[in-house]
């Protein structure tokens, strides 16, 4: 298995079928009788494979991948936890699966009788008015929730606000989606903790600023302090304050964004939520809104009456529609029974645990690896690289490393505060075994990076294949099985 | 409460019970701090300024048992009515082959992360790269990214792409013989972004070409998008357009049912730079409208420009062929506010959904999708105007999907249909229904419906 290495066009033969339809039973042939010239002119060049084939391949390939099912992903900002199962099979109840979005009302208060809880357990969670489902995931939902700020500005007639001031340690996605959204970024400093620097936010503050994005705890894993001092600042000069919740998983249970004076916030249901991350989506990125901004959400808004009846419904005031219906439901059926499996009693439990992980593993590595700041994280830290500079070994090289020993890598050169950044994530869900294991790990690849450097600069070894050629790709990109087979003549 | 499964301890003012998802014991607990050095958890967290910290219940419910939690599902499925499809206007009822859930639920697909790390992703990014020579099959189109959210989405920054790739020009057009919900978030997006949108009025159920024409002539245009086949369900005739776009300095890119372009003229024959659209018509439950998933597709020279996941083939050390995400420097995590799209997560294990679905069917298996869908589409309408009640409102070719008119109240029809298990057509207002049919209908299905409308 661990040689296979066909792709399906490769297996594909002439001649074989995957698929069984029903018997033609019309009389008149329709594509026969549309004009030719609306017709395509070649047959597209799809496989022809069989049932088994299929299986196989597929089954072959995902062999090749590693999950959370696998192993242990330290993956800092990913919150890679485990994805229950249960929640795989309510969500494909066919009762569910089979509703077409633009069914009748009356017909699917189940769906909007879901949707609508779940709003309103993220309200409850993140401490704020209401929330929209819609967004399809966190980059997604930023975009949302940005547009939801430039609505605002708007609805005041003020058109002056422009910027967005945004952590140089930022998530990329931030000043990607302010970007998207029509602002200009602006920067703002970190402290050498990676704390905002507020010192450095003062001048920025002016009419021209539409709001500020902020993760908390920062991209260190670190508590920004400052919040509250930070939260008159930008309200005083008129801004709106934005809140990435892909670091949210902490303060489950600790703190609510809302309280802490955020007006808006996405949360990723993919992260903080359980939901599978499908190896890049689909994800949920749904928006959460101050009371004063709930107007603005994306339509369609579903909503209750006083009869306990839901409305699909569409608000004048909203910035439009950023999606074609209502978002990824099924991922939002997962989440609603991941958050229905813990309850009030459990989810508070989150945040905490998933702090005492993170800081288990700092505290049990930081001999070997370099902690740049000290002090208790939240749910992730980062280190600058091995403590050891002197063998040569790089971050890239222990990531690398890591995937011989059965462990995905943590997340790598970001953020770009430290040369060889290394973000590691544990999640809640990881028992002190699978911790202490990965620490054991950690500590052998820092001893070989001494006693053998080489071992680890040439990793990673045991794996399905070896270090990549990614400037080749990149340069002279071979993007499909059409060229590829032309690459190769 | 403290549901079953549920053991409670105490630990200094906190309590944790253990529960399936969170493994900590008490003994893991105690030993845990007293490697870190604190006295409790809490600890951890006297950092936070103690006027943020929250020290109420969430208002939510109990947790609940897996019994429980059927239970509450069961009841809510128990609220919705699955009913006998005959509507569409972007999201259609086809039949999905039982080989594909079944292979989409292997969790090394599903749990995996973002193929970051090739080594061990082997399976994600190979998976990526066949779908992207599938959907380029379809399109005619070098190059297709993976994944977009859905295809509203993707048309969205389609759009942004052409002004991207057109670089002094800021207006684009769009037909407004795209699906509404398209053109809605097309407009949002556009209108963010501080792009000019103008809408080319439709004649006859088609696009006014004379006054997309004339709009080519300000010379101000950057692209144009133009749907196959139109929110009508009819087949535009293109002929000629491309070469107009062209001669304008315009791009032309085109809303695509990746479904139809099995059979239908594609958007590279058609001459368009660029096709997006909604992979949802390969096999996708409906869900409620979601997971689906968008599509980009382009021809080679604006690559750069396109957002989103790309997946290339290269060697790795020991010369083995080998698959791996490439041209990040497009991507958001590397170029920031300088990236083409600020798209992260997208719909990549719908991308798997669509590739084995294309596997399975195959470019014949699709095309006999294709025959079911518009015989089944045709008897119908027949059925229909054979009555003398309905009339077509557009005389124009048509695939899977099409528009009559009637006298009849339908709106009333619609909610008799409703009882009997069936979702009849979206209303259009002035007495006008569209009507769509796939594969998954039967020709009794058919008459049915036809027989529940016309006894009115």
């Amino acid at each position: 298995m661990k040689n296979y290495d066909k792709l399906i066009f490769e297996v594909s033969q002439p001649g074989r079928q995957g698929y069984s339809l029903p018997k033609n039973e019309y009389k008149e042939n329709a594509l026969n009788s549309l004009p030719g010239n609306l017709m395509r002119e070649k047959a597209a060049e799809l496989p022809e494979v069989s049932e088994l084939d299929v299986v196989r391949h597929y089954t072959n390939l995902s062999n090749k991948n590693f999950g959370v099912d696998t192993g242990f992903y330290p993956l800092g900002s990913c919150t890679m936890k485990y994805n229950p199962k249960i929640n795989e099979e309510v969500c494909i109840i066919p009762e569910f699966t089979s509703l077409h979005p633009l069914q009748d009302e009356e017909s699917v208060q189940g769906a909007l009788e879901l949707y609508w809880n779940l709003q309103n357990m993220l309200s409850e969670i993140a401490g704020l008015e209401e929330f929209t489902l819609n967004p399809y995931a966190g980059a997604h939902g930023e975009l949302t929730g940005l547009m939801v700020m430039k609505k605002y500005h708007e609805a005041r007639g003020d058109s002056k606000r422009t910027k967005i001031i945004v952590p140089d340690s930022a998530h990329g996605t931030n000043p990607a989606s302010a970007m998207v959204a029509g602002f200009d970024v602006v920067e703002v400093k970190s402290k050498p903790n990676g704390s905002i620097d507020v010192e450095d936010l003062k001048p920025l503050l002016d009419d021209t600023v539409a709001g500020i994005m902020m993760t908390n705890p920062n991209t260190l894993g670190m508590f920004e302090t400052e919040i509250i001092e930070i939260a008159k600042l930008v309200h005083e000069a008129g801004g709106l304050l934005y809140y990435d919740g892909a670091n949210l998983n902490p303060l489950l249970g600790k703190v609510r964004p809302g309280d802490m004076g955020f007006d808006i916030m996405h949360i990723n249901l993919h992260k903080t939520f359980s939901t599978p991350h499908g190896g890049g989506g689909p994800g949920s990125g749904p928006v959460g809104v101050a009371k004063h901004l709930v107007k603005y959400l994306p339509n369609p808004r579903i909503v209750k009456d006083k009869e306990g009846k839901f409305h699909i419904t569409e608000n004048e005031e909203s910035l439009g529609q950023i999606s074609n219906f209502f978002g990824n439901f099924g991922v939002m059926m997962r989440a609603y029974a991941y958050i229905l499996s813990l309850g009030k009693e459990n989810i508070k439990n989150v945040g905490p645990l998933a702090t005492l992980n993170a800081n288990y593993i700092k505290e049990n590595l930081k001999d070997d690896f370099l902690l740049p700041i000290e002090g208790a994280c939240k749910h992730e830290f980062v280190f600058d690289g091995l403590k050891d500079k002197s063998t040569g070994v790089t971050t890239l090289n222990v990531a690398k490393r890591l995937l011989d020993y059965g462990f995905h890598a943590p997340t790598i050169y970001f953020p770009l505060l430290f040369h060889e950044s290394m973000m590691i994530e544990p999640t809640e869900t990881e028992s002190k075994d699978t911790l202490d294991e990965f620490i054991a790990v950690m500590h052998k690849i820092a001893k070989e990076a001494r006693e053998t450097p080489e071992v680890v600069k040439e990793a990673p070894h045991n794996t399905i294949v070896r270090k990549l050629d990614e400037t080749t790709a990149a340069k002279n990109p071979i993007l499909t099985y059409r060229a590829l087979k032309e690459s190769e003549k | 409460m403290i549901v079953g499964h549920a053991l409670c301890f105490k630990k200094k003012n906190h309590n944790y019970m253990s529960h399936k998802y969170m493994p900590h014991s008490e003994k893991d607990i105690k030993e845990m701090l007293e490697a870190i050095g604190v006295e409790s958890i809490d600890s951890l967290y006297k950092d936070v300024p103690e006027e943020v910290i929250y020290k109420e219940e969430y208002n939510i419910p109990s947790g609940m048992s897996e019994i429980e939690l059927r239970r509450h599902f069961e009841e809510l499925a128990g609220k919705n009515k699955p009913l006998v499809v005959f509507a569409g206007v972007g999201a259609y009822d086809h039949y999905s082959p039982s080989v594909v859930s079944h292979l989409l639920s292997r969790s090394e697909f599903y749990t995996a992360y973002t193929p970051y790390q090739p080594e061990i992703s082997q399976g994600t990014l190979q998976y990526i790269f066949e779908y992207q020579s599938m959907i380029s099959e379809l399109t005619g189109l070098e190059t297709t990214n993976a994944s977009m959210y859905d295809g509203a989405t993707a048309a969205a920054e389609a759009m942004f792409m052409l002004v991207a790739s057109s670089k002094k020009r800021n207006r684009v057009l769009i037909s407004s013989t795209v699906l509404d919900n398209v053109r809605k978030v097309v407009e949002t997006y556009t209108r963010v972004h501080g792009i000019e949108l103008t809408e080319i009025a439709e004649k006859d159920g088609v696009t006014d070409l004379e006054v997309l024409y004339a709009e080519l002539e300000k010379g101000d245009v950057a692209g144009v998008l133009l749907p196959v086949p139109n929110k009508y369900g009819i087949i535009e005739d293109y002929t000629g357009v491309a070469d107009r776009i062209h001669d304008a300095k315009g791009y032309m890119a085109m809303y695509a049912d990746p479904s139809a372009l099995a059979v239908l003229k594609t958007p590279a024959e058609w001459g368009a730079d660029v096709a997006c659209g909604d992979g949802q018509t390969l096999g996708m439950p409906l869900t409620f409208g979601g997971p689906y998933l968008g599509f980009i597709s382009c021809s080679k020279g604006m690559l750069r420009k396109m957002p989103g996941r790309i997946v290339g083939a290269t060697k790795d050390a020991d010369g083995k062929r080998a698959f791996v995400l490439t041209l990040q420097a497009r991507e958001q995590h590397i170029r920031r506010e300088k990236a083409t799209s600020n798209i992260c997560s997208n719909q990549s294990l719908m991308a798997l959904y669509a590739t084995i679905y294309l596997s399975l069917l195959g470019a014949k298996g699709l095309r006999e999708v294709n025959e079911l869908a518009s015989d089944g589409a045709h008897y119908l309408c027949d059925k229909l105007l054979n009555s003398g009640k309905f009339k077509l409102v557009y005389n124009k070719p048509f695939l899977k999907e099409f528009v009559v008119s009637t006298e009849l109240d339908m709106e009333k029809i619609n909610k008799k249909l409703l009882e009997k298990g069936i979702m009849g057509g979206i209303l259009l207002g002035d007495g006008k229904v569209e009507f769509a049919v796939t594969e998954k209908r039967t020709k009794e299905e058919i008459d049915t419906l036809a027989n529940l409308i016309l006894e009115n």
